[in-house]
């Protein structure tokens, strides 16, 4: 009940009635509708006409510069940023991909640069690996746990009339 | 009610205790593991066992994250005892000669990547002046992404700590040297090795922690 209150008030503060709105008020939220859709569409644009000499190499950048992380944004690729650094990076890969660097080169040189920050998909290793087994061993204690509440609690259910016969008089009165 | 059994998780006293204190316990429904033990049989530790080693497992995550949490952004450079990169780049003074790592072999050099349009490195240049002017390690600074007349006109304002500017317009050599924001500032030693890397604003403090400590007593001006 505070809960319904206390967010009836912030509805008030930020000048919206709590009542249904008229037509009219959604007529007015179009255009804000509108600019965050087109706005959503900007980083689709951030990656940079790549001028590569063929589409396996222009494949091969596309595929990379997915792959890996802007040094300046924790959770965008070099592709979705419009960082000036995501930019320079993006710009080195393409010098090497035209150097006729493979693309394990640029993935060590990279790392040899950023460390592995640099990688949007951390490489599985043993330092890492608690990252991926972490969820698993998790799930699996859930289910262990789980498990035996399940089981205590149906076994609880099969004495329970017993209980409130006897014991519960006894106790109360 | 002997009848019975302890198998409320949260409840602390050993099964066979006071029954009266427990008369919720069969409305629980937070049961337990061992509700099949009957009061005479020994306390489980299971019950105990459970909510401590997942508490010592959560307690263990948060306090690594924790003790993390500072570095959320910084990018330890992996160059750190590792040669630095070979650079070669026009001067800002004059742009028809260069000067990169070849002119600095064998010696101990700071390089410091800044430019105009960063905050922060118009903080750290009174440090800068004042390590240029107490210190005998060059300060060599890269202009990254800058400008060439705004930058000549920040070191005419503010002053110039630099012995050499280069310009780094494409920013080419800035990520060679994996930088990734300004100032950053770079010790390399006389075997071309980088020795340490200060993300953000040099300070009086810093320049003294980090770099004088690793530099040699004859160039620290540490009297051994």
């Amino acid at each position: 009940m505070r809960g319904l209150r206390a967010s009836s008030a912030r509805t008030r503060a930020l000048g919206l009635e709590a009542r249904r709105w008229p037509a009219r008020a959604w007529a007015a939220f179009t255009p804000l509708v509108v600019t965050l859709l087109l706005w959503s569409a900007a980083p689709a644009l951030a990656v940079d006409p790549a001028q590569m000499p063929n589409p396996q190499l222009e494949a091969r950048y596309v595929t990379l510069i997915h792959e890996f992380r802007c040094p300046v944004c924790q959770n965008e690729t070099l592709a979705d940023s419009n960082e000036d650094v995501a930019g320079e990076v993006r710009r080195q890969i393409r010098t090497m991909l035209l150097a006729g660097k493979s693309d394990d080169q640029i993935r060590d040189y990279l790392v040899s640069r950023y460390s592995e920050f640099i990688l949007f998909k951390p490489e599985y290793s043993l330092r890492n690996a608690w990252l991926w087994l972490l969820p698993v061993v998790l799930l699996a204690l859930g289910i262990i746990v789980a498990l035996r509440i399940i089981r205590a609690r149906a076994a609880l259910v099969d004495q329970d009339d017993q209980i409130v016969d006897t014991g519960e008089s006894a106790t109360r009165g | 009610m002997n009848t019975n059994v302890d198998t409320h998780l949260g409840t602390p006293a050993p099964a066979g205790a006071d029954p009266s204190s427990r008369t919720e316990s069969h409305s629980s429904t937070t049961a337990g593991a061992d509700a099949n033990a009957s009061p005479d049989s020994k306390p489980s530790f299971n019950r105990f066992l459970i909510p401590i080693v997942t508490f010592a497992l959560i307690a263990v995550v948060l306090a690594v994250g924790i003790k993390h949490s500072g570095d959320v952004g910084v990018i330890h450079s992996p160059l750190i005892g590792k040669p630095a990169p070979a650079w070669n780049l026009p001067l800002l003074a004059d742009a028809s000669r260069m000067i990169g790592s070849k002119n600095l072999q064998g010696r101990w050099y700071v390089l410091n990547v800044w430019g105009t349009w960063c905050y922060a490195c118009r903080d750290e240049q009174p440090a800068l002046l004042a390590i240029a002017h107490s210190s005998p390690i060059p300060i060599i600074g890269v202009d990254w992404r800058d400008d060439d007349a705004q930058a000549r006109n920040w070191l005419a304002q503010l002053g110039d700590p630099y012995a050499t500017v280069a310009t780094d317009h494409d920013g080419h050599m800035a990520i060679d040297w994996g930088v990734y924001g300004a100032p950053e500032t770079f010790l390399v030693n006389p075997a071309g090795l980088v020795v340490f890397k200060q993300i953000g604003a040099m300070t009086p403090e810093v320049w003294r922690r980090e770099f004088l400590s690793r530099l040699p007593a004859e160039l620290a001006g540490r009297s051994s």
